[in-house]
């Protein structure tokens, strides 16, 4: 193709790729933790599945609907589908594989569905559930991320989003806060006690998106360059500032500062800034994180609370909330100093950034909200959707996947195979003093 | 004519090692124990996670059962009593029951026999 391959750019973002990939299973960790037991098996299957339903959905035609050749700002092309003209082609400016971009994508398109499933947590049937990400990803993440990243109106108009804020985070937790109410609660939610029930587990699933999350914001420079340790940085400063701002509210609000609130506000911080990292300098990064944390606290235990609807894990009271102020704040704070290829916010003399920001994220929104509303009204015309009372009593593991995740005691279960013959006293008892 | 009497003992998990030692000091080696959940007149805490308030009232408590014969009972509820108290709502409390048969598994042998302590494995 003409492009020389740079080499350091080309391991880091086989690095990075790779990091990205390890928040789908960080991610099934910090849900699963926050379940209850009987429901854990089933809360880590649904990110665990994706990883291989949606890395062949990208391999065959994700990748060229969001990186094909551009139909009306809509749409892309299918003319790469199956990866078809990738393999050989070195991407120009970064001077890496095509071939590695669509590996590094291909995790992020894992994740966003995946980032979804905290709504509905505790009542999905899991084929509903397939199904449903399916058509999601294919209909709504699809289209969103050709518009932002694909070359399609929101990137013509001028919107930024480095690591994936509307495309990603706003899109999943609005997404997620519609299935949450389509759905409906959990039965006996207000009455019954739904406590997590492994917080060392929350934590190593927190750590491990943390981890990772350095690859899905530092790696979106495409490059082992400044504009990566910029985004290394300002992720790491966000992080920080939100666990500290949640902590902080929570003690003032709640009384005591809890390790859940630690690992959530990070995780918020680290929402916020994933559209802003390689665009803002590292001060206004602090404050992305901390009003983060602060902003996400207010809306999972405040104003969830009051309106009553059951966001199980609170995709959208991190996700689509904290997406939607990292939005804002790139709108306000980027800065063509840090990434020429950006421009310059609010914070510096200009309001462009920050209107193309507001439209990008109303876009979302609406695709969300109405994407999932069809999709999930022509699912639940063929196939029921919510676990019924009694799936939810008994847990979904045992009656989805006929599992169970803690067989601690040892004796709860007996062997069926490698047991046969007589069933008089005589027998048993002559079989059992073997 | 022995007459075997069941004693539960509902006591704070901490004094478990205490109340077994006081136990066996007066002779009474058997003893089944379970993690059992009680409450009485303590109030619980409250939890508070993402917001969300929990009423915790139910505490973590053993049970710890045994079957006397020899030694009175009088002498282990006093034991228990003065190894378990501390004097704050939570205490625990000690249930006394009559017990119709009983067998020891590995001698097959039946009724007070069976909980004395003359049947040593050699």
């Amino acid at each position: 193709m003409g492009n020389i391959l740079d080499t350091g750019n080309t391991a880091w973002m086989l690095m990075s790729a790779a990091l990205v990939f390890f928040m789908t299973p960080g991610l099934a960790f910090f849900y699963g933790g926050m379940v209850r037991s009987k429901n854990v098996l089933s809360t880590i299957m649904h990110s665990f599945f994706l990883v291989s339903l949606i890395s062949v959905e990208w391999i065959l035609i994700g990748y060229t609907m969001v990186f094909g050749d551009d139909i009306s700002g809509f749409i892309g092309a299918m003319n790469k589908f199956g990866l078809a003209t990738v393999a050989g082609t070195i991407m120009d400016g970064a001077g890496i594989p095509e071939m590695l971009f669509v590996a590094f994508q291909c995790m992020f398109a894992i994740i966003t569905p995946a980032l979804i499933t905290g709504a509905f947590a505790e009542r999905i049937k899991f084929g509903s559930f397939i199904i449903i990400a399916l058509l999601w990803s294919v209909l709504v993440y699809n289209p969103m991320a050709h518009w932002v990243w694909g070359g399609g109106f929101l990137a013509k108009l001028g919107a930024l989003d480095f690591a994936g804020g509307l495309v990603i985070h706003i899109l999943s937790g609005v997404s997620g806060l519609v299935l949450a109410i389509l759905i409906g609660k959990r039965h006996g939610y207000g009455r019954l006690p739904m406590l997590p029930h492994h917080m060392p587990m929350v934590i190593l699933g927190a750590s491990m998106l943390w981890f990772g999350w350095f690859g899905f914001n530092a790696g979106s420079a495409l490059g082992a360059n400044e504009l990566a340790a910029n985004a290394f940085v300002t992720t790491q400063a966000a992080a920080a500032m939100g666990a500290l701002g949640w902590l902080i509210v929570e003690r003032l609000h709640a009384g005591r500062p809890t390790l859940l609130g630690a690992a959530s506000g990070s995780v918020a911080g680290l929402v916020a800034i994933t559209p802003a990292a390689g665009f803002v300098n590292i001060l206004p990064s602090l404050w992305i994180g901390i009003l983060g944390g602060i902003i996400c606290y207010i809306s999972v235990a405040v104003i969830k609370q009051k309106l009553g609807y059951d966001d199980s894990l609170d995709a959208f009271g991190i996700h689509g909330v904290g997406g939607t102020w990292g939005a804002i704040a790139t709108g306000i704070w980027c800065s063509l100093d840090v990434n020429p290829a950006g421009a310059n916010g609010l914070y510096y003399g200009s309001s462009d950034t920050l209107i193309a920001q507001l439209i990008s994220i109303v876009a979302a929104y609406a695709l969300a909200i109405i994407g999932t509303y069809i999709i999930y009204t022509v699912v639940n015309v063929f196939i029921p959707i919510r676990a019924d009372e009694k799936e939810q009593t008994s847990g979904i593991d045992i009656v989805e996947h006929g599992e169970s995740a803690y067989n601690y005691t040892g004796f709860a279960s007996s062997s069926l195979s490698g047991f046969s013959g007589d069933t008089d006293l005589a027998s048993i008892v002559a079989r059992t003093n073997r | 004519m022995s007459k075997m009497t069941k004693i539960d003992i509902i006591a704070r998990p901490e004094k478990l090692e205490d109340l077994k030692l006081a136990l066996n000091s007066i002779g009474v080696q058997g003893m089944t124990v379970s993690q059992v959940f009680g409450c009485g007149l303590q109030k619980g805490h409250i939890e508070v996670y993402r917001g969300k308030e929990y009423n915790v009232n139910l505490l973590p408590m053993i049970k710890v059962e045994t079957v006397v014969c020899d030694v009175p009972v009088d002498d282990v509820m006093e034991v228990a009593r003065n190894t378990l108290q501390t004097g704050n709502v939570g205490d625990g409390k000690i249930f006394v029951y009559d017990v119709e048969d009983c067998m020891r598994i590995r001698t097959g042998t039946r009724g007070f026999k069976a909980i004395s302590d003359d049947e040593v494995v050699e």
